[in-house]
């Protein structure tokens, strides 16, 4: 997102030929127009710089204070000598968790199951999207909407708990149909097999309404005059979809894909815990869980850091990956 | 569903119009009807677990445990309400629950203001320094045990503090204010109120507030909402059961299936155990009720929200 800040004086490199010298004055003239810049503002906005000093020590406490805690990965954490009084170890904190048997696990499940929710969940708003946009407006249209939107605002602990009582073995809804052609009852949340459909294929029916609104107002953003275009030559509206409908929403859905999978290793602790028993612990244990058992229940605040730290970096190198990628593709990035 | 359906269908066959409309080709007609089926599967589908959820909370403890309710209560029964609302670890999670939604919000909403309102001023200098501060945290954070350790050192484990605080503004929600405050309130209005001798915060407080109100309703509205949902920050930093909020109650006594049991005989175990049953589908209800009532606002304010942040930010 680029400023335009209006600087008095001629622009740069005017006035003199270039050479050491002047560049030496530009550079100096430079900073001086950043502290007239500087000292204008504060005139200006003191009262503004006075409303921000709180929301900014909130995130250098909650959010940057935290990273510099994070430094206790590298340490042997002592509660008494505080994070940056503990003793160095280096990497050991890391090197014993790559080496822990449960390291391979753990990257695995966090990293199917992050992929799977990532593919699942993008085509599903699409196509519900583009099947809103084809219907004429009307109650129908409309109470679609909204019934799909309203999942989204459930809270996780109800989803769980809804999925449990639906897939329960003896009272649940699914067991019941699944009785009904002679199948036996199945114990889904007792196998560790089923965990990654049911964790998100109950994400897919909470948010694709949700998702679905960012592509609606991307194909209502569509110039009118395409369709008329293609209508006057001829063509189907399957064919106006494919055309004209998916190329309008290609950058929001890549942007949105980015985002997706940028945020892959970020995958939620809440609903991957509440999923959690005894039995399906095989598939079901991710990074974010082991991390809280680690460090909350086990009080081993090192370890779990070293690992909460691995996953952020992990995430942020994906991301940056991504958008790299992104980049090449379709000439656009996250950033501009 | 049928009645519904052909309904439907009636209002997509092209009506007779005052004006004349070109008849849609016999192809698209086929189209229409397949992606009108399609819409009503996926409403189905979206539904019919939420009726279940709704139909067995109406239901006797009897026909719940034996699995007979599907879409309609069996034995129509009040019982897992009455129970529910008179369960004191419940009511006392939907009082907390409130205190935190309605104290929770309006710290957020206040300190998003104060930021987000700085940063849409084209001549706040630093404004891209402090963007990128807070964008990085987005990408980049300490993790769970190193916040946990700062809550710690200032004291707020285990208070009402813990719930407010540590999460009290949203980056996202930032950006939201900052785009509408950027592209909502017209350069002129800043212009007028300063020939007119306003302060800054004067100009905020008489000017640019009361034209955000679709802005203040949708940053309530996400704050609202996350705060009555969340339940993780619950977990990690409370302890003491009565500042519990209703979300953590609900996970005890759902997910984790924690009641205690006194009975002393079969007969009575087995009818406590029905009741546990059924029991949870009413909490399910009541603890979504606040949410249902507000939807209405939600997805009129919600969506608003979501356009400005994804399109613009």
């Amino acid at each position: 997102m680029a400023v335009t800040t209006r600087r008095p004086g001629p622009p740069a490199g005017a006035t003199e030929p270039a050479g050491s010298r002047t560049d030496r004055n530009a550079f100096a003239r430079y900073w001086h127009s950043r502290w007239t810049e500087a000292r204008r503002s504060w005139r200006l906005y003191w009262q503004l710089y006075l409303l921000v000093v709180l929301p900014v020590l909130y995130f250098v406490v909650f959010k940057y204070v935290p990273i510099s805690n994070a430094v206790i990965a590298f340490k042997d954490y002592n509660v008494i000598k505080g994070p940056w009084g503990s003793d160095w170890v280096g990497f050991k904190n890391f090197e014993m968790f790559f080496a822990n048997p449960v390291f391979g696990t753990l990257l695995k499940n966090t990293f199917i199951l992050a992929f799977y929710l990532v593919l699942a969940s993008f085509p599903i708003p699409i196509i519900l999207a583009i099947a809103l946009n084809e219907i004429r407006d009307g109650w129908f249209k409309r109470s679609v909407q909204m019934i799909t939107y309203a999942p989204y605002f459930i809270s996780t602990v109800v989803v769980v708990s809804m999925t449990i009582l639906i897939l329960s073995p003896r009272i649940g809804l699914v067991n019941d149909a699944l009785g009904l052609f002679g199948i036996p009852a199945v114990d889904f949340l007792g196998d560790p097999h089923y965990f990654r459909h049911i964790y998100v294929w109950s994400d897919v029916w909470q948010t694709t309404g949700y998702s679905a609104v960012i592509y609606m107002a991307a194909l209502a953003g569509i110039d009118p005059a395409l369709h008329e275009a293609a209508k006057i030559d001829g063509a189907t509206r399957l064919q106006r979809i494919r055309h004209v409908d998916i190329p309008g929403i290609m950058p929001t859905a890549v942007i949105i894909l980015v985002l997706g999978v940028g945020n892959m290793m970020a995958i939620g602790f809440e609903k991957a815990y509440l999923l959690q028993n005894d039995l399906n612990l095989a598939q079901s244990e991710i990074i974010p869980t082991y991390v809280y058992k680690t460090g909350l229940i086990n009080a081993d605040f090192s370890t779990a850091t070293a690992v909460g730290l691995f996953n952020s970096v992990v995430n942020l190198c994906l991301l940056l990956f991504v958008n790299v990628a992104a980049k090449r593709i379709t000439g656009k990035g996250l950033w501009g | 569903m049928s009645a519904l359906t052909s309904s439907v269908l009636s209002r997509l066959r092209p009506q007779t119009p005052a004006v004349k409309r070109v008849r849609e080709p016999f192809r698209d007609r086929v189209f229409l009807i397949v992606v009108t089926v399609m819409l009503v599967v996926i409403l189905a589908l979206v539904l019919l677990p939420l009726i279940y959820i709704v139909a067995s909370s109406f239901s006797s403890a009897s026909a719940v445990s034996a699995g007979r309710v599907s879409f309609w209560p069996v034995e129509f029964s009040l019982r897992a309400y009455k129970e529910a609302l008179s369960n004191p670890q419940v009511l006392r999670g939907y009082y907390n629950s409130l205190f935190y939604a309605t104290a929770g919000t309006l710290i957020s909403v206040t300190l998003t203001v104060a930021i987000a309102y700085p940063l849409s001023r084209k001549r706040f200098f630093g404004r891209n320094v402090l963007m990128t501060g807070l964008i990085f945290t987005m990408l980049f954070s300490g993790g769970l045990i190193p916040t946990y350790m700062v809550v710690q050192d200032l004291g707020m484990l285990n208070t009402r503090w813990a719930l407010l605080i540590p999460n009290a503004i949203g980056v996202w929600q930032v950006i939201i204010a900052r785009t509408f405050f950027a592209n909502s309130i017209p350069e002129e209005l800043h212009e007028a109120a300063m020939l007119d001798g306003a302060s800054e915060l004067r100009y905020l407080r008489s000017v640019v507030l009361p034209l955000s109100k679709p802005l203040l309703a949708v940053l309530t509205l996400m704050y609202v909402i996350w705060q009555w949902n969340t339940y993780f920050d619950a977990l990690v930093y409370l302890k003491d059961p009565d500042l519990y909020p209703l979300q953590i109650v609900l996970r005890n006594m759902l997910v984790l299936n924690t009641r205690g049991v006194g009975a002393t005989n079969m007969a009575q175990q087995m009818a406590q155990q029905q009741l546990a049953n059924v029991l949870k589908y009413a909490l399910i209800v009541v603890s979504s009720v606040p949410v249902l009532i507000i939807y209405p606002f939600i997805a009129r304010h919600f969506t608003k929200g979501v356009m400005v942040g994804a399109v613009k930010g």
